[in-house]
């Protein structure tokens, strides 16, 4: 490694900032507001936080929690999955894969989650009887009730992971085709089946395209898990409605159920920025350190 | 139309007179454009065919239904002795399956103008993709397989850094230790130096020069006359769809026969 020679004089960059008055202005203003928002907050008796505190880690509230935690993340994994298999039905050259794909996130991303939810919930009124067995009027072999089966939280979990796939198939779909199609190509010329050509290849690229959106998928759902509580979902929101219904402490109780909200989405959002991270492998923006010691990069070869 | 005959079990890198690639009046479109109208090209094994032509005369499209990245509508493709993309039974062709197809393209490595290394994995790891994903080579012996492969291309001592780490001469040379990685009997290069600055384009020249000596048999899309003059045993020239006119590469550009070849030539050398 040749090292350049040190120039022979320093030129020290010491300059004078110009006035913004204007700045320590606007700053000094916003922060007014905050003090006396704060006070005004703290200082109202109306909002009881006394009541607020206290029931911050009830057992119901924690009870709550887990439930909303659980819908979160088994509706997204179930969405997630969905979508995969809805994208690549969508990008195959089979018109009835196609077509099946295409009617399932028009369907479910033109009715409203709210709808839907109650639909899965008195799905027994259409449905009343699940099997397994010969479709058509065949035999079964096993049979369920639909009110067996059908609770709250099951419904709950039909409702958001159906339609979150929906959503999911579109953002895994653009992610597919942001890969250069002379990935396909190289890895179709090593001999690998469509499928590994996907899992191997294109996936894994298409997941720094997938992952930025999905986190914020994942953010929104925390919260619209609350829909649930049309349905009595037993999560966060419901469980704060049965405790007011019985204190009368309602914006006491949707306090406590907003704070674990934003507790839930803060650490939700620090996730997120830690798992696009590792799926920037290989697309890093090279430190200077690194860079040093790399031989110049052409300036023709593609980003 | 019928299979060449082939004795079979040919020992490997045995210069035979036996073509290694045999076309046979190849005709390809898209849509309203006809690509290539009729080719007829024999690569005998261990020889380096280069195939130059002005731009869009079908020079890719050729090597891409050789490899089978597409289809051809009419005419014969031999890789090997194996008939490509068919079988033929009782008299008809019938298209074979994705597993048949993927088995012949593995046989056939294919070097690309924009390199299309896999940017999630490091330079060993593109390199062991093909042995441990398609041929379910253990990782260990791979990786050993890989790293030689790297230090005949001179990478030795990039193993470990992602393609956007890498110069273009050395993303195209990873690139073909990738394909040299799956023991292909033919490498086609599509322009695999046009994409790269002048002082970088030797370094893969002289890598594709030992693979040459080597006794590979290779197909070799080029603007680069010298290393066709010097390495090829055979100097093809497309124009339009058609082969126009072909012949050991010194005669060819010491005395071209066709005006469309001396007006091509004209512009690239
Ligand atoms: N997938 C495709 N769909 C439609 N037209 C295509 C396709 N691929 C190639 N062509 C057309 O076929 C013709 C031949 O293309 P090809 O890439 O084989 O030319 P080439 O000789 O390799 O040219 P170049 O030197 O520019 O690479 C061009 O007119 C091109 O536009
Ligand atoms: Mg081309």
């Amino acid at each position: 490694m040749t090292q350049e020679k040190a120039p022979a004089a320093e030129l020290p960059i010491d300059a004078v900032r110009p006035a913004r008055p204007g700045r320590w202005l606007g700053a000094a203003a916003a922060l007014l507001f905050l003090v006396w928002l704060a006070f005004t907050v703290i200082v109202n008796e109306n909002l009881h936080w006394d009541v607020i505190v206290a029931y911050l880690a009830d057992g119901r509230i924690l009870g709550g929690l887990w439930v909303t935690i659980q819908l979160t993340v088994l509706s997204m994994a179930i969405g997630l999955a969905l979508g995969v298999l809805a994208a690549v039905m969508q990008l195959s050259d089979n018109p009835v894969l196609r077509g099946t794909s295409a009617l399932y996130t028009w369907f479910f991303r033109g009715t409203p989650l709210l709808v839907q939810l109650i639909f899965w919930f008195n799905i027994g009124l259409v449905f009343p009887t699940f099997a397994i067995g010969v479709p058509f009027g065949g035999p079964k072999l096993i049979e369920w009730q639909a009110n067996e089966i059908i609770t709250p939280f099951t419904a709950a979990l039909l409702g958001l992971a159906i339609n979150e796939g929906a959503y999911m198939a579109e953002i895994v779909r653009a992610g597919i085709r942001s890969v250069d199609p002379g990935q396909r190509e190289a890895a179709e010329s090593l001999g690998m089946s469509h499928r590994q050509v996907l899992r191997r290849v294109v996936l894994p690229q298409a997941m720094r395209v997938i992952i930025p959106p999905t986190g914020n998928q994942f953010i929104s759902m925390l919260k619209t898990t609350s829909m649930v509580s049309v349905i009595a979902g037993a999560e966060l929101l419901t469980v704060a409605q049965r405790i007011y219904l019985g204190n009368f402490e309602v914006i006491a109780m949707l306090v406590v159920a907003s704070i674990w909200y934003v507790v839930l989405t803060t650490i939700a959002s620090v996730g997120q920025h830690f798992v696009e991270k590792r799926f920037e492998r290989g697309h890093v923006r090279l430190s200077s350190r690194v860079r040093r010691n790399l031989r110049p990069l052409t300036s023709k070869e593609p980003s | 139309m019928s299979a060449p005959a082939q004795p079979p079990g040919r020992p490997h890198g045995q210069p035979s007179g036996l073509p290694m690639v045999r076309i046979r009046a190849v005709r390809k479109r898209f849509g309203p454009l006809e690509v290539l109208k009729g080719i007829d090209l024999d690569v005998p094994a261990g020889s380096v065919v280069c195939v130059v032509g002005p731009s869009g005369s079908g020079k890719s499209t050729l090597l891409r239904c050789v490899n089978r990245l597409e289809t051809i509508d009419s005419g014969r493709i031999w890789v090997n002795g194996e008939l490509m993309g068919y079988a033929e039974r009782g008299g008809r062709l019938h298209a074979l399956r994705p597993a048949e197809l993927s088995r012949q393209q593995r046989g056939i490595g294919m070097v690309f103008q924009r390199f299309h290394l896999f940017p999630h994995r490091t330079a060993i790891e593109n390199v062991m993709e093909g042995p441990v994903t398609v041929l379910r080579t253990p990782a260990a012996q791979a990786r050993r397989q890989a790293a030689e492969l790297l230090e005949r291309v001179g990478l030795a001592d990039r193993a470990h850094h992602y393609p956007a780490q890498l110069s273009g001469g050395q993303q195209q040379r990873v690139a073909i230790a990738r394909s040299l990685a799956m023991r292909p009997s033919l490498m086609l290069f599509d322009e695999p130096t046009s994409a790269l600055d002048p002082e970088l384009v030797q370094e893969v020249l002289a890598v594709m020069r030992d693979l040459a000596a080597s006794g590979m048999t290779m197909m070799v899309v080029t603007h680069e006359m010298s290393f066709a003059r010097e390495v090829g045993d055979q100097l093809v020239f497309m124009d339009d769809g058609v082969v126009v006119e072909r012949g050991d590469p010194r005669e060819v550009l010491a005395a071209p026969r066709h005006d469309r070849l001396r007006a091509f030539l004209g512009q690239v050398l």
